[in-house]
């Protein structure tokens, strides 16, 4: 499953990032890396912007991001069950 | 370097560099560590801005700091993080390199800082670690075994909180505790580590250091709830956008008016004081007048900026981003655009020079190019005077005519910067597809101490540039409204003396141009000394009309006069060509500073000025067909 398919509000691990396209370059998916989004990682999808598509608030360990569509269709998570605390 | 250095005031000032991830604190620390001792200016060749300090340590000795760029990791993506990388390698020629680093981290998140921390210590040189916001992650309850840190790492860690006044005495002590004897430092270890292994290190650490702590304590998710709301966020935000050009307009008044004061005082003691002359008349009407007129925006540069700090302190600014994104990727912007082109209200200076935090150089560029289209405080003179002379003082569904002229030329500026952004995306600057990946730090409170010093900051520099090529131009653009004088025997009954200098011949030249928008040759004059700022426009023509006395009083004369001499389509098409404006030279002199090249800003006069003429001559041709 992709980051970009979770609904709002799910949690997930990370399993691995690869290039979704070919606009997507290894600068970019390293920098995913460097910023945190590295297996094992969880990561939960807070919210969309307006018009609910992109760019999306992703909360990976403890830092927030805004990612575009096409950098959450590079990141592979396994959605979990979490209860909310 | 490494003998015995004791405590001795007569050592050599050794160089530090603060290093962290971006939002850790780092600026705050070290605005109190080196108080108002920095030095702000550039990187040779790029835009990346170069502070530099010294702190003075408890017992006496002093040494210099250096505030590196931000950055997420040791392999560069951004020009920051390149100078960063060079700076602490030893690469960057000019630079110094530095003796020892200290690695800022964020206290509530050391998931993610630890990792930039582990990549510096495989440098192999002198490391402390500071972590930063200790009394954030105490509050957050958040408990960190420093000594295991500092034990796990093999680095010496200390806390600081950088918005505390004595939030750094940990680290001072140490720094002297470390500078009195040889710095150990790890054996370099030059084998690429990946993220995921540096994660795995760090994930083995704070389950050691701190095994407890909770998650997801760092942000205020009810606060985002409403913020990055879809559809309250953005009411949000134009609250906010709303507050703030209330303020740049309105607060901004009275210092502005005695900046003009000041400055018609000051030239009017050197007309009591200096025999007439040429020099006098430089003194007078080209420096004190010119550089009075990019002065007299300061305050509301500085109200523009409060604002702007006070927001990317609170951490408001970012999320403001991603509200917009969406929005301004549709023609080809990248949200981080939205600050550059804020600022751009006040002026375009300022703005130009916040694209720096763009780090994609087409989006950056195409940002530049569209932040003069923002209507400038500058053109409010110009729209005040012809608005006040053409529009009918009526109420318009209880709204007055004139307000809403207004707020249409403010629309209309931001709607062709749209349109312009669209156009130059598809057809010159294809930049393809560009990741966002921006943080959202948790809001903070902003402190006191790094408005103040921002703000200083801003100034400064707002100065030195009106101080260089600003001031240069004002004296190029006074010489040509000057000379030649007029002839001997001239009185003011065969016109005004601006008629006769390269100015007057060039504006009776231009007229040939513009006679098809409906420009006279007053205005045509007047257009050639409104590119030192456009708002001397206003003072031009009152030259040109044969006024005189200080501006207001000229606008408040030339108000009745134009109203008789201009007919309805000329009025209206000198509105549509500012809303373009094309001759600010200020404004192109800063984007061939930020580009390097002469190039672009030639092109944005160019371009510019297609849009003013386009957008005239139609304005004063429809205006003339319905019958104005």
């Amino acid at each position: 499953m992709l980051l970009s398919q979770l609904p709002n509000g799910a949690h997930a691990l990370v399993q691995r990032v690869v290039s979704a396209s070919a606009d997507v370059g290894t600068a970019t998916l390293r920098r995913l890396g460097e910023l945190g989004f590295i297996a094992g990682e969880p990561v939960q999808v807070l919210r969309r912007g307006p018009g609910g598509r992109e760019p999306l608030a992703v909360q990976v360990g403890e830092t927030l991001f805004a990612l575009r569509l096409l950098e959450a269709q590079c990141i592979e998570v396994q959605a979990i069950d979490v209860c909310v605390n | 370097m490494s003998q015995s250095l004791g405590a001795n005031p007569s050592l050599p000032i050794r160089c530090i560099a603060l290093v962290g991830n971006p939002n850790c604190g780092k600026t705050a620390l070290f605005n109190l560590l080196t108080g108002a001792r920095q030095k702000v200016a550039n990187y040779a060749g790029v835009t990346v801005e170069r502070k530099v300090g010294l702190v003075h340590l408890r017992n006496g000795q002093t040494v210099s700091m250096v505030d590196l760029p931000g950055a997420y990791s040791l392999t560069a993506a951004t020009p920051d993080e390149q100078v960063t990388l060079e700076v602490i390698e030893g690469r960057r020629a000019g630079e110094d390199t530095p003796d020892a680093i200290v690695a800022v981290v964020d206290a509530t998140n050391l998931r993610m800082n630890l990792r930039l921390v582990l990549e510096l210590k495989r440098l192999g040189r002198p490391l402390l670690v500071a972590v930063n916001m200790a009394d954030v992650a105490r509050a957050q309850g958040l408990k960190i075994d420093l000594a295991r840190l500092s034990s796990e790492l093999g680095l010496p860690v200390v806390e600081t909180v950088a918005i505390q006044h004595n939030g750094h005495a940990q680290l001072l002590a140490q720094l002297e505790q470390q500078l009195a004897q040889p710095w150990p430092s790890a054996p370099a270890n030059t084998a690429p580590a990946s993220s995921a292994d540096l994660q795995r290190e760090v994930r083995r650490i704070l389950a050691l250091v701190a095994p407890l702590a909770p998650i997801q304590g760092r942000f205020q998710y009810r606060l985002d709830a409403v913020v990055m709301h879809p559809v309250w966020g953005l009411v949000v935000l134009a609250a906010v956008l709303f507050l703030i050009f209330q303020a740049v307009f309105s607060w901004a008044n009275w210092p502005m008016d005695a900046i003009k004061g000041a400055m018609a005082a000051v030239g009017d003691w050197i007309l009591a004081h200096m025999a007439a002359g040429p020099l006098r008349s430089l003194l007078v009407d080209g420096v004190v007048a010119g550089v009075g007129g990019v002065l007299v925006f300061m305050p509301q540069i500085l109200i523009l900026f409060f604002f702007i700090l006070l927001l990317e302190d609170s951490g408001y600014l970012p999320r403001a981003a991603f509200l917009l994104d969406n929005l301004m990727g549709k023609v080809g912007l990248s949200g981080r655009a939205f600050i550059p082109l804020l600022s751009s209200f006040a002026c375009a200076i300022p703005g130009i020079m916040a694209t720096r935090t763009i780090a994609n150089w087409k989006d950056r560029l195409a940002t530049i190019m569209v932040a003069p289209l923002m209507t400038c405080s500058a053109r409010l003179p110009v729209y005040a005077l012809l608005i006040g002379a053409f529009v009918p003082e009526r109420r318009l569904g209880g709204l007055s005519l004139r307000g809403l002229t207004l707020f249409g030329l403010y629309v209309a500026g931001v709607v062709s910067a749209m349109g312009v952004a669209w156009v130059f995306k598809r057809v010159w600057m294809k930049s393809g597809y560009q990741p966002l990946m921006l943080e959202l730090p948790p809001y903070r409170r902003p402190s006191l101490r790094n408005l103040a010093q921002g703000l200083w900051e801003r100034a400064h520099i707002f100065l030195r540039r009106v101080g260089g090529i600003i001031f240069a131009l004002m004296v190029v653009l006074w010489f040509l409204s000057t000379y030649p004088a007029p002839p001997a025997g001239w009185d003011a009954a065969q016109g005004p003396a601006i008629q006769y200098s390269f100015a007057g011949m060039m504006g009776h030249a231009l007229q040939v141009v513009f006679a098809p928008i409906g420009f006279n040759w007053q205005i045509s004059i007047a257009l050639v000394p409104g590119m030192a700022a456009r708002e001397v426009v206003v003072g031009a023509l009152g030259t040109v009309y044969a006024l005189s006395g200080a501006d207001a009083s000229v606008a408040d004369a030339l108000s009745p006069v134009i109203a008789q001499g201009w007919s309805l389509a000329t009025a209206y098409a000198l509105l549509a060509w500012f809303v373009f404006a094309p001759q600010c030279l200020s404004t192109l002199a800063v984007v061939r500073r930020e580009t390097n090249s002469w190039r672009y800003p030639l092109f944005m006069a160019a371009y510019l000025f297609v849009l003013a003429y386009a957008a005239a001559f139609a304005t004063y041709r429809v205006t003339l067909w319905l019958g104005g």
